[in-house]
């Protein structure tokens, strides 16, 4: 992989000649501690320096609600007018988040490829941004502090430049369009990087140990800890919202006032909601609320892993900053882990 | 064109089965193939879309049928359509029962209320070439003989026409003045069979029903000696996009529109509260 250097001083003027690529999109900061994926009209709002964004990029993707075909009594079915082929460049995006994109791409290809989802994957390209773990970061223990593809360029902050990986043929456009910008990396930089890249370890508060864990799930499938989540979670769904690799959703017909034509959409859903496994005729596969809280950590933690062989989970840490209820998954893992726990 | 947009398909005629159960015969605009035991997505326009499986022959593709008990919102929007009404149709989905497995076999067919919707599809697929099998035994329990689905066909015209290799049990829960059958639970269905199965090592059973009825049927035929990997569940849970993305119908590892809906128990025996 060829390896660059972009001066900071040189940021703006790089990620100005970006609009070339797409509509640019980065975080901007919101509130103290508070930053989102944004559309960008001024490039000084855009903030590399955070620790993670409200919602993670998914929302490009899986946008929280769309049409996926509309209907009418004359036309019969026809396809959505949203403009699937706008070009958007993510910048900015953290390493744990190319790995919940990874992850999505898992579950939207298979048998049936989601059009909407990958046409949306193809025409946005992704500038990966290294970061310092904050205490509710846990990337490291989820393999996912560091990733290899998933983005066109990955920016590692060098605090008086980047040095910039180009990974793929339109991330070398991009340099190319602006190679003024940019140097090379010298031996000083290795250096640097290197102490850098050895240093990042020290900043881990928390870690989830995932040895054996699937099978220490099964073990503990009867575990009273269910219970006492089912009592502490409010099943508002919020965790699933926040997560990069939460995907499940509702697919819904939506009528016009007219009564005869409408759309069919779907919107993003949580297995933490009291119908997500209602059938008709009122049979609930998971009526109560700790058995849709035991769901949703064994399907992170143990069947995503028997499907796709690892966890859908990236150790971002959104979980656990948005959760009202205060449930900490890192804490939930580490109690069915430990040996005095019954 | 994508994965979620239905076919336009005609209800064609709507044959009344029960007093809550309905037969629609479908004309899509463009013919489906499918398998027994794969299901289909219905759309009623504007009420949404939920999943059936088809009751007809894989072999008669001019006769599309799904058999349909009016349960909820989509169900009783299509108990109320009329013939000549037009709804959507996705698919087909899932695994279909795998006939290869039965060549040769002693086959035990157990349904129970609206299960034997996908059962008839199975039964009419195995009787198209029957002598590929060696016996079939055909197990149905309805809770009153109204509530007997394919009626005609399951107490006389089916008896009749397979009479030399096919046994029938037929069974309800509670009789009425009219009812000189069985009375009991489907499970009495299973008593003595070795009447009629000689080896239920190698025998292969294919049960559907609601969560109970599978649940009992499946004890007793592992009671009297079904191995685990011969006994064929159709595991219905709410299909949303058929696709294998949208989640609702995970369990455990499984998908049950991806890898199901006919699964073997012994995929599903080590997943917790799969009858509940």
């Amino acid at each position: 992989m060829q390896i660059v250097k972009l001066p900071k001083e040189n940021l703006d003027k790089f990620v100005g000649s970006l609009s070339k690529f797409g509509e640019i999109h980065a975080p901007i900061k919101k509130d103290e501690n508070t930053y989102l994926f944004s559309k960008i009209e001024d490039l000084s709002k855009i903030e590399l320096n955070y620790n993670r964004t409200i919602l993670p990029p998914k929302k490009y993707f899986l946008p929280p609600t769309e049409t996926i075909f509309r209907f009418s009594p004359e036309k019969g079915y026809e396809p959505p007018k949203d403009n699937l082929n706008r070009k958007y460049v993510l910048l900015g995006v953290h390493s744990c988040d190319i790995h919940g994109l990874k992850i999505l791409d898992l579950v939207f290809s298979g048998t049936y490829v989601d059009n909407y989802y990958f046409t949306r994957r193809k025409n946005t390209s992704i500038i990966g941004v290294s970061c310092i773990p904050d205490d509710m970061c846990f990337c490291r223990s989820m393999e996912t502090d560091f990733v290899e593809d998933g983005f066109d360029l990955f920016l590692s902050d060098m605090d008086d430049s980047y040095l910039v990986r180009i990974a793929t043929s339109l991330g070398d456009d991009m340099v190319r369009a602006s190679q003024s910008l940019f140097k090379e990396v010298d031996k000083e930089d290795i250096a640097e990087y290197k102490r850098k890249s050895n240093e990042m370890k020290n900043y881990f508060k928390i870690g989830l140990e995932l040895y054996n864990l699937p099978e220490i799930m099964d073990l503990e499938y009867e575990s009273k800890i269910w219970g006492e989540m089912g009592e502490k979670c409010l099943s508002c769904g919020t965790c699933s919202m926040v997560c990069p690799t939460c995907y499940c959703y509702d697919v819904f017909d939506e009528l016009n006032l007219d009564g005869k034509t409408g759309e069919r959409r779907r919107r993003w859903d949580s297995c933490l909601f009291k119908d997500h496994a209602l059938v008709a005729g009122g049979l609930n596969f998971r009526k109560e609320r700790s058995s849709r809280v035991k769901n949703r950590y064994f399907h992170k933690q143990r069947g995503f892993v028997a499907q796709y062989g690892r966890p859908s989970c990236v150790g971002c840490g959104r979980c656990i900053q948005s959760c009202p209820a205060k449930v900490d998954i890192v804490e939930v893992i580490t109690k069915i882990r430990s040996v005095d726990y019954e | 064109m994508s994965e979620y947009d239905p076919i336009k398909t005609n209800i064609s005629q709507v044959i009344t089965e029960t007093p809550n159960i309905k037969t629609f015969r479908l004309k899509p605009e463009r013919s489906l193939d499918f398998k027994a035991g794969q299901f289909i997505q219905l759309t009623v326009p504007g009420v949404g879309e939920g999943p059936f499986t088809p009751s007809s022959s894989p072999y008669e593709k001019e006769k599309l049928e799904v058999t349909i008990m009016r349960v909820g919102r989509i169900t009783s929007a299509l108990h109320d359509s009329k013939e000549g009404s037009v709804v959507g149709l996705r698919g087909p989905f899932g695994k279909e029962y795998p006939l290869d497995k039965f060549r040769g076999k002693e086959i035990l067919i157990v349904g129970g209320g609206v299960g034997m919707a996908p059962l008839r599809s199975l039964f009419l697929s195995l009787t198209y070439r029957l002598d590929d099998y060696k016996k079939i035994v055909f197990c149905c329990g309805s809770r009153t003989p109204k509530d007997i689905v394919f009626k005609e066909a399951v107490l006389n015209k089916w008896q009749t026409q397979f009479k030399d290799k096919i046994s029938f049990r037929i069974t309800v829960d509670e009789g009425d003045g009219t009812w000189k059958g069985q009375v009991g639970l489907v499970t009495t269905t299973l008593d003595n069979l070795d009447k009629e199965i000689s080896n239920f090592r190698e025998s292969l059973a294919v049960v559907c029903g609601p969560p109970v009825m599978m649940k009992f049927t499946t004890l007793k035929l592992l009671e009297v000696g079904y191995r685990d990997e011969n006994i064929h569940l159709s595991m219905e849970k709410n299909m949303s996009c058929g696709l294998g993305r949208c989640g609702h119908c995970q369990m455990g590892k499984y998908l049950v529109c991806r890898d199901g809906p006919v699964f073997t128990y012994e995929q599903m025996k080590n997943i917790p509260n799969i009858w509940d």
